[in-house]
């Protein structure tokens, strides 16, 4: 049975027992997918599963707290999902998971920046290309030339949590050394150039916020410290210099908690490439504390515990 | 309009025109940022224009800041009496002569709407009034709807001239430039434009082939928004929001603010800044009571605001201009024209 139809199948016979069961269906045009909120029997028909589906459903799950729903996650999100019960946040009894071993999806941006698909018309999806069809003719991009960053170096295509699977275990695929490529190339700037890089990059940000309300893991939400006016910690103004300091903040705020997903920097409506940033601290916080986000439930992150010695740190021979 | 003259503009005489028109205006036009952005910049010859696509961005930050200063204050303690303060304070109103170039007939017409809250209604706002009064709007009307384009649904035109000063029309080599206003004509002047001549019929027959397909029925949409605003319709449609304010920052017709003062020390500023109606912090009560406590009654309240309360006050006429950009941004693809059209049909 493919995919799809064992995800249908399931869904069909948990329904009953969910308020709702979150999936992905077709969107307002063939390149987009959207989040599908399955209410009724009938609602299932609507469900796809595809390279399209891109939305890390598990950044619902905090708001729906309380509420006994289903959730399709691929391995990526399932990190969240983990991270998310780590931190007590959702219940796992409320959830039931329905796990996709998945072989990567896209970045519509790489697609909008290879071709005008404003006028788009077809969109078919093989094992190992996208094809698009627009008024000047027929695109093939090769799949891995547009696929997510973030799967080009996937460790865990098959969920790490789940209450049922669609399929098999799928082994990963993909080589570990890409996964900091583009953090390097930054790293390699000096302190300088770093600053004037981001500033570049971070001044087309208008504050308004996608990247923190697309996180999973973005839990303050409505009390969100770069809005709050009492206290008051950073001004209104779109200044430069307060975007660098509100994605600073974000970035900081997942250390040891992010799990790479990259909704920030997919939700971005001005493609600021904000994922980088919390790469760089994922970076920091493996080579200091041994640790990686969301990948056993039983784990404590490094900043939620403390430890009068850490391996790693050396204080005393400062 | 105040004159149909026709006049030609070559494509190899923009970069001259915008460079002399530079010494006595602030010249803005669409420059490719990165491979996926388009925004309106100050023009330089080195960066290249990009008037085929639409710009990320619609051009109201330059006639409605993010950012902008309304006065800047001062506290002096006076000596005899320590207990006592005065404030000076100035207003910081800047509206230096700007051309915006370039720009799509939807953000054009989604300037009226800023016109018939900020310039023509009940209240009078100076910051807003002084900038678009010295600003000259120059359109180029469109040739191909993106697919995410329903600007006749809301009464707008993919050739339309509402909002415009000067309209331009693609023709072979350039563009036919007609004026909309005075300012336009004014600008009309420059050497730049020729006579049109055969080019005139040309643009005429081009602004004929374009169309953009009516894809929304919104007769009655006003008092239907009503009639469901306490249904379990909004809770359904709004499940998928993330409640972000990609949509309202990226519209040419959302205007909301906040009024903040950024004093440091004795001095400070009060500025003005965008503010969205997705925000939790727009309608928190200083009692600690919020209206609108979850997404659900916040985009509730964007189409409401949009298709009801807007066109009831202003003569019909909708806070929205159909560009799309909130369908094409939306971290969960949510599409307005879906919304409305369930709308309708609910109930």
């Amino acid at each position: 049975m493919a995919i799809l139809d064992k995800l249908k199948d399931g869904v069909q016979r948990e329904l009953e027992g969910l308020e709702f069961v979150i999936g992905w269906e077709q969107g307002y045009d063939p390149l987009h997918a959207s989040p599908l909120f399955i209410r009724t029997p009938g609602d299932i028909d609507r469900l796809i599963w595809n390279p399209l589906c891109v939305h890390n459903l598990a950044s619902y799950l905090p708001s729906l707290k309380g509420r006994r729903v289903g959730i399709l996650l691929k391995g990526c999100d399932s990190r969240s999902v983990i991270q998310l019960l780590q931190e007590g946040l959702i219940k796992r009894e409320e959830i039931v998971i329905f796990g996709i071993p998945c072989r990567g999806v896209v970045d519509l941006s790489k697609i909008k920046s290879r071709i005008d698909t404003s006028q788009m018309r077809a969109v078919s999806l093989m094992d190992d290309a996208v094809v698009i069809e627009i008024p000047q003719g027929r695109e093939e991009i090769p799949l891995d030339d547009v696929l997510a960053t973030k799967c080009l170096s996937c460790q865990y295509p098959t969920p790490l949590i789940y209450d049922h699977l669609a399929g098999e275990v799928l082994p990963p695929q993909r080589p570990t050394e890409v996964l900091y490529k583009e953090v390097e190339v930054i790293e390699e700037l000096d302190v300088q150039d770093r600053l004037a890089h981001w500033e570049r990059e971070l001044d087309r940000c208008i504050r308004c916020y996608a990247c923190r309300n697309a996180c999973p893991l973005c839990v303050c939400q409505d009390y969100c410290a770069a809005e709050s006016r009492n206290p008051r910690w950073l001004s209104q103004r779109a200044g430069v210099s307060e975007k660098v300091m509100w994605h600073i903040m974000h970035a900081l705020h997942l250390a040891g908690r992010c799990t790479d997903c990259g909704e920030c920097e997919r939700a971005c409506p001005m493609d600021i490439p904000i994922q980088r940033i919390r790469r760089k601290i994922n970076k920091e916080i493996k080579e200091l504390f041994g640790y990686e986000a969301g990948v056993n439930p039983e784990d404590t992150p490094p900043l939620y515990t403390f430890k009068v010695e850490e391996p790693t740190i050396q204080e005393r021979e400062w | 309009m105040v004159s149909r003259e026709a006049r030609f503009l070559a494509t190899d005489n923009i970069p001259a025109l915008l460079r002399r028109l530079g010494n006595t205006y602030r010249v803005f036009a669409p420059v490719k940022v990165s491979d996926t952005i388009v925004l309106f910049q100050e023009f330089a010859e080195s960066a290249g224009l990009a008037l085929d696509e639409q710009t990320t961005l619609p051009p109201k930050e330059l006639l409605f800041p993010q950012t902008e200063g309304l006065v800047s204050y001062r506290y002096r303690k006076d000596a005899e009496d320590l207990e006592k303060s005065e404030v000076q304070v100035e207003e910081t109103l800047e509206a230096p002569p700007t051309i915006i170039f370039g720009v799509r007939p939807c953000d054009a017409r989604g300037l009226t709407v800023f016109d018939a809250v900020f310039t023509d209604g009940q209240w009078r706002d100076p910051y807003y009034k002084a900038r678009r009064e010295a600003t000259t709007i120059v359109t180029v009307l469109c040739t191909q709807p993106e697919s995410t384009c329903f600007c006749t649904s809301v009464g707008g035109s993919p050739t339309g001239i509402e909002g415009s000063d000067i309209i331009l029309t693609i023709v072979t080599g350039g563009y036919v430039a007609e004026p909309v206003t005075e300012k336009g004509e004014t600008l009309l002047q420059d050497e730049a434009f020729t006579p049109a001549g055969d080019k005139a019929g040309e643009a005429g027959e081009a602004r004929e082939k374009v169309s953009v397909e009516r894809e929304l029925e919104l007769d009655g949409i006003a008092e239907q928004l009503l009639d469901i605003f306490g249904t379990d319709f909004w809770e359904q449609v709004t499940a998928k929001c993330i409640s972000c304010a990609a949509c309202t920052y990226v519209c040419p017709t959302c205007f909301c603010f906040t009024i903040t003062d950024d004093t440091t020390g004795i001095e400070g500023s009060r500025i003005r800044t965008w503010d969205s109606c997705m925000f939790y912090l727009y309608t928190l009560e200083a009692s600690g009571h919020n209206p609108r406590p979850t997404k659900t009654e916040r985009y509730r309240n964007r189409i409401g605001h949009k298709f009801s309360y807007h066109p009831t006050s202003y003569e019909g006429m909708f806070g929205c201009s159909g560009c799309g950009r909130c369908i094409k941004v939306c971290p969960a693809s949510l599409d307005i024209r879906q919304v409305l059209r369930e709308a309708k049909a609910h109930g």
